[in-house]
């Protein structure tokens, strides 16, 4: 049987002072994926290996870890696609590790709860009436899995503590301000409090993204645009002006 | 309030939610906006319940599409569907809610495909009359999933996700919480809470081909049974028709109903539209144990494709067409077969998919008859009867999952906080504990033997012989997990879950077999060679109750349709 060499991470932090990578030799089956390779390993070599996975399918964005350091849902990627043979699996880089492949991404739980939710326009008619065409910019982004490899990607994130929330939040922002009923803009808010001005669209978000979202052209850059709008467009000061006079009443 | 011990750390809420898939978050945003505290427990990461899988949309009858749908139609399907043993006054329910709950997705931000004229898209599914789902693409789980989680996180809702619970706690008679390990830090938590809702979802991982997530091993029905609650219908296990078959890591795999909605077809190696000969009025969209069962007649009769199953076939609708309304199965055969669906056909065959049966609950509150503990959701059981139709199940999730928030809310309004037991505790934690060993049996073998088990001898079509050999087999495996171990900690152990888990993937493996040994007749998803015919007599429910080490299995009326209901129904026919 043809068997493939695959090198894993390894380290509790509350036992080891660093990590080290263990190589383990798994058996080839047709179609398979990284996924399936760590999981034969835990089933039948050593028990002990912390994986996290679930619905086996790119749908959950449970198993993201990087593959021969490229962020990458472990149960897409299929053996046969990576070059060379050489399989590296590591754990994203841009989380505090729990154990192993393991690593702890709940800080995204307290930024998405900062962000300013859904808030229809008052006064519309029910059954609300949306044209199928206003839904589509928004669905784009309503497609993320969660799986937070863009975030895991972005040196912002990687290497400064700016406070930046990252590629995730701003499409989660950018989702809700282009719902056709949403009467918010959370732009100012991205630039103020999320950091956006430290994101220098290097686009590697997009690249990593397993569900093909167009995060910083469709997302980061109109949301930055229109900040520049608001911030130093007079036409749209004023017409903030009046808008927001209209809200106090 | 949180108490602090050596051992553990035990928390107060008025409401404990076990589970956050649908059913679980929907639970928890009620019971919070009628005033309770609220705790959900999670035993994936927060917004990765299997509920993201679910594909095809939800079903209610909004009439937005065709105009002549309504509640009585809905629920005229639901009963007739479900082979006529499913709880009228669930189906009841299910029907004149559902409409009212998508609406209220909708408010909280859920966006769904739109009519021509801007109202809310609805496709044709498997025996719907008419074209009732609402949908997301072929996302719908996801958008209800990312929805609730929004709602829940911005409510400020209290939520431990990776969190294994290994035991609901009671005082007399009354539920008064759970506890179990936090696996991500390997510290056990204990709950003290004046209402209990599971919301666990379904089984499938007993099964070796199965669409489900991971985390369904049926953890809610064993906990639950093992609390004295009454489980029912268990027997009736769903495969849906069509479940990938290759390559070998995602055999099972869904492929939603949504592609047939959408004009796909079944074709056979030979060429052949087979479900006319199966099916000849509503072919494709009969209910999905007929074309289940038509596509594993097609396999075992060897006009099978190569892999293994039969073909399905949507090329005809365009690649544009198909890009749009099935993108996710586009990607899906793209990424894991390499198959283009738009150029080529898919191979299809049954998959393992849904639990009708669960725990009996009352369809007012969703109460079980063990006093402080609720169900909603799969885990729940009563709605789908013999067979679910296809989008009842986001409906159940909505419509039950408030309901049942809103119960337990009320129940914990007049309940005050129970003693803990400290001893029972601390016996638990050395249970779990026990597990961390050397030199025991691989859990993950017996967890393997079990699914291997239940799809070689307790498939989609059964037989007593079969069944009898299961039985014996699963005694033999409940003796093996008591000396399965693993080496390691407490944390971040999966090898340690899956010991834990054991228990309860045996205990509803059992119901599973013993109802499918007691129910001599083929009604719905239950189909027995040496039983084909359905029986008069056996118009019933099965209930499952433990005594002692016993499980004791009784026959139970279907309570009665009131006139009203009975005259939108066809009558039976054997």
């Amino acid at each position: 049987m043809e068997k493939v060499t695959v090198s894993v991470f390894r380290r509790d932090p509350e036992v080891d002072s660093e990590g080290r990578f263990v190589d383990y030799e798994i058996p080839v089956e047709e179609g398979m994926v990284v996924l399936d390779a760590v999981k034969y390993i835990e089933r039948h070599v050593d028990p002990t290996l912390s994986i996290r996975w679930n619905c086996m399918a790119g749908k959950c964005g449970s198993c993201s870890a990087e593959i021969n350091n490229r962020p990458s849902l472990m149960c897409k990627t299929r053996i046969d696609s990576i070059k060379g043979g050489k399989i590296k699996v590591s754990p994203m880089a841009a989380y505090p590790l729990i154990k192993d492949l393991v690593t702890d991404v709940s800080e995204n739980w307290e930024l998405l709860r900062k962000i300013p939710p859904f808030t229809p326009r008052e006064g519309i008619d029910k059954p609300w009436r949306i044209s199928q065409v206003d839904i589509e910019r928004s669905k784009e982004f309503k497609k993320c899995i969660e799986c937070f490899l863009c975030q895991d990607v972005c040196h912002v994130i990687r290497e400064h503590h700016s406070g930046y929330f990252g590629p995730r939040h701003i499409v989660k922002a950018a989702s809700l301000d282009m719902h056709p009923l949403d009467s918010l803009d959370r732009s100012e808010f991205l630039n103020k409090d999320a950091g956006m001005g430290y994101c220098n669209i290097t686009k590697c978000c997009t690249e990593v993204c397993p569900e093909e979202i167009r995060i910083t052209d469709n997302a980061i850059i109109p949301e930055k645009e229109r900040v520049a709008n608001i911030s130093y467009d007079p036409l749209a000061m004023l017409i903030r002006s009046l808008k927001k006079g209209r809200r106090e009443k | 309030m949180i108490y602090m011990d050596e051992k553990y750390t035990t928390h107060e809420t008025d409401v404990l939610i076990i589970g956050a898939g649908g059913a679980g978050m929907r639970a928890a945003i009620s019971a919070f906006d009628h005033g309770s505290t609220v705790t959900v427990l999670s035993k994936s990461l927060l917004g990765k319940a299997h509920t993201v899988m679910a594909e095809g949309g939800i079903a209610a009858a909004m009439a937005n599409v065709d105009s002549k749908d309504s509640w009585e139609v809905h629920f005229a399907d639901t009963i007739e569907e479900g082979v006529y043993i499913s709880n009228y006054r669930m189906a009841e329910i299910l029907a004149k809610e559902a409409p009212d709950r998508v609406r209220e997705l909708e408010e909280y931000g859920a966006l769904f495909d739109r009519t021509p004229d801007g109202r809310i898209m609805q496709r044709a599914f498997g025996a719907h009359t008419y074209r009732r789902l609402c949908h997301v693409g072929d996302r719908t789980g996801l958008e209800i999933i990312r929805t609730l989680e929004d709602q829940l996180l911005h409510r400020g809702i209290i939520f431990f996700d990776e969190f294994y619970v290994t035991k609901l706690l009671k005082e007399g008679q009354r539920v008064i919480g759970a506890m179990g390990l936090k696996l991500n830090t390997g510290e056990f938590h204990v709950f003290n809470s004046k209402a209990v809702i599971i919301a666990t979802g379904g089984c499938g991982r007993i099964y070796k081909v199965t669409s489900n997530s991971w985390e369904s091993t049926g953890d809610g029905l064993g906990l639950a049974y093992d609390a004295g609650a009454e489980l029912m219908d268990m027997e009736m296990i769903q495969f849906h028709p069509t479940g990938m078959v290759y390559p070998p890591g995602v055999k099972g795999l869904l492929v939603t109903e949504g592609v047939r909605g959408e004009g796909g077809i079944l074709l056979n190696a030979q060429g052949e539209r087979f479900m006319k000969r199966y099916s000849p009025k509503k072919m494709e969209l009969d209910a999905r144990d007929v074309v289940a069962r038509a596509n594993y007649a097609e396999i075992m009769a060897g006009r099978g494709s190569p892999h293994g199953g039969v073909y399905l076939d949507i090329t005809h609708k365009g690649p544009d067409y198909i890009k749009r309304k099935l993108p996710s199965m586009y990607k899906q055969f793209m990424d894991f077969a390499g198959v283009d669906i738009t150029k080529e056909k898919m191979e299809v065959a049954p998959t393992v998919h849904y639990q009708m049966g669960g725990i009996r609950v009352d369809p007012e509150t969703t109460a079980t008859n063990v006093e402080g503990l609720f169900a909603a959701g799969e885990v729940a059981s009563g709605l789908h009867g013999a067979n679910r139709l296809g989008g009842n199940s986001l409906a159940d999730i909505l419509v039950f999952g408030k309901r049942s928030g809103e119960g337990a809310s009320s129940f914990a309004r007049q309940a005050s906080f129970g003693k803990i037991n400290g001893s029972e505790v601390e016996a638990e934690i050395g249970r779990v504990q026990s597990f961390i060993r050397d030199s025991a049996i691989n859990p993950y073998d017996v967890a393997d033997k079990l699914a291997e088990t239940m799809s070689t001898n307790v498939g989609i079509i059964r037989d007593e012989k079969g069944l009898k050999d299961a039985l014996a087999v699963l005694q033999k495996l409940r003796e093996q997990s008591l000396l399965a171990g693993v080496s390691g900690g407490l944390k971040y152990n999966k090898g340690l879950l899956q010991c834990l888990e054991l228990p309860f993937m045996l205990t509803v493996a059992e119901a599973i077999v013993r109802g499918a040994i007691e129910r001599k007749e083929s009604r719905g998803a239950h189909a027995r060679s040496d039983y084909p015919k359905k029986d008069p007599a056996m118009k019933k429910n099965i209930i499952f109750r433990r005594e002692g080490d016993k499980m004791n299995l009784e026959w139970r009326s279907v309570p009665e349709m009131p006139e009203h209901l009975r005259k939108l129904v066809k009558e039976e026919e054997y």
